[in-house]
Order: C-alpha cells, then sequence, then structure tokens
C-alpha cells in the first residue's frame, strides 16, 4: 500500500476490531449511500429507510466480531439491511403475508408487449437526478419478491447464491424472478425510452 | 433452431453468461436472425446497463448527522459500559 492509497475495508474492520472507531466511521462513510439506497428500494418507504440505515451501521458495529471474512464487508453489510428492511416490509403490511420464498405468478409474465428501440441514450437525454427519480419509481412497482431478487443481483451485484443464501430462496427461485423483474422493467422503461411511434413488432 | 420463447427463457443467463457454448451459439444465431428479439436483448442490456451506472443519492446531512451521533453514543457505551 502506498501512501495515496485509501485503506482497503479489510484493513478498517482489522482497525475498528481492534478499537480504531475512526476506521469504522470511515466505513459508514463509505457505504452509507449504497445502504441507504438497498433500504429505500426494498421498504419503498422513506421513514423505515431512514431507519433501517441506522440499524444497520449500529448492528454492524456492535457485531464486528461475527464479521469472518468469508464474504467481502458489504456483503455483511446488506445482508443485515436486508434482514431489517425485510422485517419493516413485513411490519407495514400486517395482515398480507410477505411472502419471500413461494411462486409469485402462475400467469406467463415474461410476454413482451413493447417491442421498441429506445430513442438514443436515457443518460444523455435526463439528468441523473431525473434518471435516478424514474428508476427508482418503476423499480418501486415491481412486486415484492422481484424487486428483492433485483436489487440484489442488479443493482448490488451479489451473485445467485449470495441472493439465494440471503432471501431463504432457491438458486432456481431466483433465476426465475431474476428474468421476470429483468423483463417487466424493460418493458416499463421502453414505455418512456421507446422512439415516438415504434411498436414494430407486436407479437411474442 | 430456438424459439422466440425459449429465447426469451434463457435470456437472464445469456445476459450473465453462463450457458453452455453450444445453447449460446444456438440463441446467437437466433438473434441475429431475429429482429424482435434482438430489440428485447438490446432494451433489456440497457435497462441492466442505467441501473447499474446510477449513483446512489448522497445521504442528506441531518440523516447523516443523526447517524453519525447514533453511532458514537454506541461506541460511547461500548468504550464504558455502565
Amino acid at each position: 500500500m502506498t501512501d495515496t492509497e485509501p485503506p482497503s475495508d479489510e484493513q478498517l474492520v482489522d482497525l475498528a476490531r481492534n478499537g480504531d472507531d475512526g476506521a469504522f466511521s470511515e466505513l459508514v462513510k463509505r457505504y452509507n449511500r449504497r445502504i441507504l439506497r438497498v433500504a429505500r428500494n426494498i421498504t419503498n418507504n422513506a421513514e423505515d429507510s431512514e431507519d433501517v440505515l441506522q440499524e444497520t451501521f449500529l448492528k454492524a458495529y456492535t457485531h464486528l466480531d461475527r464479521f469472518e471474512g468469508h464474504s467481502k464487508f458489504y456483503t455483511w453489510l446488506v445482508r443485515i439491511a436486508m434482514n431489517e428492511a425485510l422485517m419493516k416490509l413485513r411490519k407495514r403490511k400486517t395482515g398480507k403475508v410477505v411472502s419471500l420464498d413461494e411462486e409469485l405468478s402462475t400467469g406467463d409474465d415474461t410476454v413482451t408487449r413493447e417491442i421498441a428501440v429506445w430513442d438514443g441514450n436515457p443518460e444523455d437525454q435526463f439528468s441523473q437526478h431525473e434518471l435516478r427519480e424514474l428508476l427508482d419509481q418503476t423499480v418501486s412497482s415491481l412486486p415484492d419478491g422481484f424487486r428483492t431478487v433485483f436489487i440484489l443481483r442488479d443493482v448490488e451485484e451479489l451473485s445467485t447464491e449470495e441472493t439465494a443464501d440471503m432471501l431463504g430462496l432457491s438458486i432456481p427461485a431466483v433465476k426465475s424472478r431474476l428474468l421476470r423483474a429483468r423483463l417487466q422493467l424493460r418493458e416499463k422503461l421502453t414505455r418512456v425510452f421507446k422512439k415516438k411511434g415504434e411498436n414494430a413488432f407486436a407479437f411474442l | 433452431m430456438p424459439s422466440c420463447k425459449d429465447f426469451l427463457r434463457e435470456l437472464s443467463d445469456y445476459l450473465d453468461e453462463c450457458l453452455d457454448p453450444s445453447t449460446r451459439q444456438e440463441l446467437d444465431r437466433h438473434v441475429q436472425e431475429c429482429p424482435s428479439c434482438w430489440v428485447v436483448l438490446d432494451t433489456t442490456k440497457r435497462t441492466l446497463k442505467i441501473y447499474k451506472g446510477c449513483e446512489p443519492q448522497a445521504v442528506p446531512t441531518d440523516l447523516e448527522d443523526r447517524l453519525m451521533a447514533a453511532l458514537q453514543k454506541r461506541m460511547a457505551e461500548k468504550k464504558s459500559p455502565s
């Protein structure tokens, strides 16, 4: 390590375990945005996501000894955040069971209706802020079981195995939900981004 | 030759590059010849790209302050348990 390189997560974790609270604060600064995004995307509720953010880092600090280093530190944080967020989600939906471990749909929701090319690059046409709002809104419209899988796999970039393990799902269930989530998002975003007057091939 | 439905069913594994080479080759051929599946593939790729590329929003200052205050309290408790 040279003087200019920032310390790795592992180095900061080691320092924090040896009582260096500044090192833990550095980890908080490094990941608080991403944990807040996970919390928002899973709970779909601003107040709950703030609680999840706080609880995640307090629990991580308190139980730092339990982090065994088999996974990345960030994956461990996401696991804590997911547990907290799913608890909040279940509480909000008392009466309605939020089940992440049963089949969500028997219908054929891999049907694609919007088959149109996009009009240029959305990244060039929308500000980061506008794009973020649109993406958040779109992902929040997915069913809970699809949304959680999509967030872990495609936004937080966890592996299929890590996602399955975290959500208590089988690997085929993760894959099937991910496919449906991706296709539903594609469908919804195409409605926004497609070239005017395009819906060239309405079959499949 | 796989059908469009076969292509859609395998789309995730195709994107994640976890198909065996012969299935991949068949799907490659399908997508070259089927404009609809080409569009679905392209727009799904772009969907994932904008999600992955979207930077998370900064934590609002007041929320970050509350988080750091709660953490400092916990740190102090750990150092001098009453």
